[in-house]
């Protein structure tokens, strides 16, 4: 039992890290925001080119076959920086997509960032159905590509543009693995919303130290470190649960990981709303690109009162909280 | 990364397993907080301690099995979800004896660690005095020297399990007027029962005398007794406050169990939607203590050190367990209120939580300056 990342995981997440720092993503978000996807699309090729879309896509499509716990580690770092665009709905696509004939057609250009997708199952919205090329819905009948998309609602987050997906289009597959794929789903928007977090309690722990009142930095007073500790303590709890979720992939551990990683993202962000007064309120000011996302996130692929409900699902009968650590737990 | 236990640990945990089906005592032991339950417990001690199983992170000279922290954590699970009785040893197998590994002499591991391990000798902590709490440094009780050892004369309180325990250890004011008030200070063990020292009881929430006040009045303690340096006793005691003592204090077994003993409890109440989400954080918050215990442990076994990020432990399990213990009582309804069953034990149990052990307070302002490096203020 070893459970910290390996040096290749960390140094992956480094080199993602480096490459989005550089990339300024909050005028990428911006522009994404008013409908201008120029930035946002290379940005997303350099994403698929760092590997992250091959990482859920498997190796006789073109992609580097289902690693979960570097799909976890990429997308706490997407998070970290916004990236705008249908990221986790590209990687439900990959999991929707296991018929030989759709995967062979379809996959490929979702590794290589050609393509992007969104997916949603009918009657929901679909995250960037404007912009994505591969749209993806399903009902009792099956899986279809959708033929086009109806009018863009604007979310909370202004970096989610919202759609219905149009009914009808190509049937892929009458019995597409839809738990499989909500399973991805989850262990991606929780990745999402860890990186979500962790940005908002470093840039609230920085504000509070430069920010005086009375004379003295804002970050002295008990009042405010208390509050960010309790933020760093949600965090720092969510981050194992994430990484136990991606090793065994399990319904529960997927689905305790996503409520555990909203909730914390979504408590720090209100701490860092608080702790950053009125600027923290306004739009103008970057802090507000995180601040919706973690609300938003929060409610996507799975609000909290469905996941706590697939962790007692999950657990059947007695002594079963031994997933973990192996066998019955009272023989 | 991985969460795989070799064959090995899975065959010390079979091996644990067994032992305690065969052993743990059918009927829950008496509260560990009365005189009668405390003899009992400590009769159970003796029994694990007889098998080797008391002490298992130990080396085998002192009882031990001198396994790694995995195992350790292995076996922790194994105990509680076997149901096995609260350890009465605790206080000294999870704060002395560290510091006698790490800054005992051989002879003082030889003569007080065995006997650790039995439950023969219980150990109470002498930590606290009326006037010196999360301010520990500023305490008063006074070591003046003496001819082949130390007089201690003061006031101690809120020492744990101390009505009904043997020996204590904690820290004594050696040196006046130093510049600082941490400076001075030494760290001792004496016995309970030693002319001069007074015991007196208090009853906490439920009235049982979970811990004591103790009154010394020149009480004599040998030169052998000092642990350390005479003066060194701040940092004697701090050295081993974080590190391997952040992993140990609370093991994930333990809410591994409560929480398995929760949702049980639940579903046998019917299930209710009501209740359904505490319950499932229950079980969530178990496992995230769980994995965050494991990451941790696996960075000690990497040889890193764990220091202040023990803070977050502490804060969390404490927290954890007063809420899961407060959903235990409203699923028992109007019976919740009684204070004869287990739940009710362990709920008040678990209030003392965020006070020990370092307040929840002081935690929080650890993880704020010295995980988040923000400022020192007024605390």
């Amino acid at each position: 039992m070893r459970f910290l990342l390996d040096p290749e995981q960390r140094a992956f997440a480094d080199s993602l890290n480096a490459m989005l720092t550089a990339a300024d993503t909050p005028s990428v978000v911006r522009s994404w925001s008013r409908g201008d996807h120029a930035s946002g699309r290379a940005l997303w090729r350099r994403v698929a080119g760092a590997g992250v879309f091959a990482l859920a896509v498997p190796e006789a499509y073109e992609g580097l076959g289902a690693h979960p716990v570097e799909l976890a580690v990429a997308f706490v770092k997407l998070g970290r920086h916004a990236v705008p665009g249908p990221l986790v709905e590209t990687v439900v696509a990959a999991a929707l997509l296991t018929e030989p004939g759709p995967a062979k057609r379809l996959l490929p250009a979702l590794a290589s960032g050609e393509a992007m997708a969104t997916a949603a199952p009918a009657g929901s919205y679909a995250l960037d159905g404007d912009v994505a090329t591969t749209r993806l819905t399903w009902d009792a009948d099956g899986l279809r590509l959708a033929p086009g998309h109806g009018p863009v609602r604007t979310s909370l987050d202004p970096a989610r543009r919202l759609t219905h997906l149009l009914p009808g289009g190509e049937l892929l597959t009458p019995d597409p693995p839809v738990a499989h794929a909500l399973t991805w789903a989850r262990l991606a928007t929780a990745a999402q919303a860890l990186g979500v977090g962790l940005a908002l309690l470093d840039r609230t722990v920085a504000y509070v130290k430069q920010r005086t009142q009375f004379g003295v930095p804002i970050g002295s007073f008990q009042a405010v470190k208390h509050q960010l500790a309790d933020a760093k303590i949600a965090l720092e709890f969510a981050r194992p649960l994430l990484f136990g979720a991606a090793l065994t992939m399990t319904e529960a551990d997927v689905a305790a990981a996503k409520v555990t990683a909203c909730e914390a993202a979504y408590g720090t962000a209100r701490t860092a709303l608080q702790l950053h007064g009125a600027m923290g309120y306004t739009a103008e000011y970057d802090l507000s690109l995180w601040l919706t996302k973690a609300r938003a996130l929060r409610a996507s692929w799975g609000d909290p009162g469905e996941c706590r409900a697939a962790v007692l699902k999950g657990l059947d009968g007695l002594n079963d909280l031994n997933g973990l650590s192996g066998g019955d737990r009272r023989s | 990364m991985d969460l795989d236990f070799t064959p090995a640990e899975e065959a010390f945990r079979a091996e644990a397993r067994a032992w305690l089906h065969a052993h743990v005592p059918a009927a829950p032991l008496p509260s560990l907080e009365t005189e009668e339950g405390f003899a009992a417990h400590r009769a159970w001690e003796a029994q694990l301690a007889a098998d080797r199983w008391s002490v298992v992170s130990w080396p085998q000279e002192y009882g031990g099995r001198g396994v790694d922290i995995v195992r350790w954590l292995v076996f922790e699970e194994e105990y509680y979800a076997a149901g096995a009785p609260g350890r009465v040893g605790q206080n000294g197998i999870n704060l002395l004896a560290p510091t006698l590994f790490d800054h005992g002499t051989r002879e003082q591991r030889a003569r007080v660690l065995p006997s650790m391990a039995t439950g023969e000798v219980v150990w109470a902590q002498a930590w606290s005095e009326p006037e010196a709490g999360s301010d520990l440094a500023s305490l008063t009780s006074r070591a003046v020297r003496t001819g082949g050892g130390w007089l201690l004369s003061g006031q101690k309180t809120w020492s744990s399990r101390a009505a009904f325990a043997d020996r204590a250890f904690g820290l004594f004011r050696s040196e006046l007027d130093t510049p600082k008030p941490h400076q001075g200070l030494t760290y001792l063990m004496f016995d309970l029962r030693a002319p001069g020292v007074t015991v007196r009881p208090i009853g906490r929430l439920d009235g049982k005398p979970a811990f004591a006040e103790l009154f010394l009045d020149e009480v004599f303690v040998p030169d052998e007794d000092v642990i350390g340096e005479p003066g060194q006793g701040w940092r004697v005691a701090m050295s081993t406050a974080g590190n391997e003592r952040g992993l140990t204090l609370r093991s994930p077994g333990r809410f591994l169990a409560s929480a398995d003993r929760l949702l049980n409890l639940w579903r046998t109440q019917g299930s209710s939607d009501a209740l359904r989400d505490r319950v499932a954080d229950a079980v969530i918050g178990a496992r995230a203590y769980q994995l965050f215990t494991y990451a941790n442990a696996s960075r000690f076994l990497d040889g890193e050190s764990i220091g202040p990020e023990s803070s977050l432990n502490k804060v969390f399990w404490s927290e954890y367990d007063i809420a899961l213990h407060e959903t235990a009582l409203e699923l028992l309804g109007e019976e919740g209120e009684l204070t004869d069953t287990d739940w009710a034990e362990g709920y008040v149990f678990s209030l003392a939580g965020p006070i020990y052990a370092g307040t929840n307070e002081i935690q929080r302002d650890i993880i704020a300056e010295r995980l988040l490096g923000l400022p020192k203020g007024r605390r």
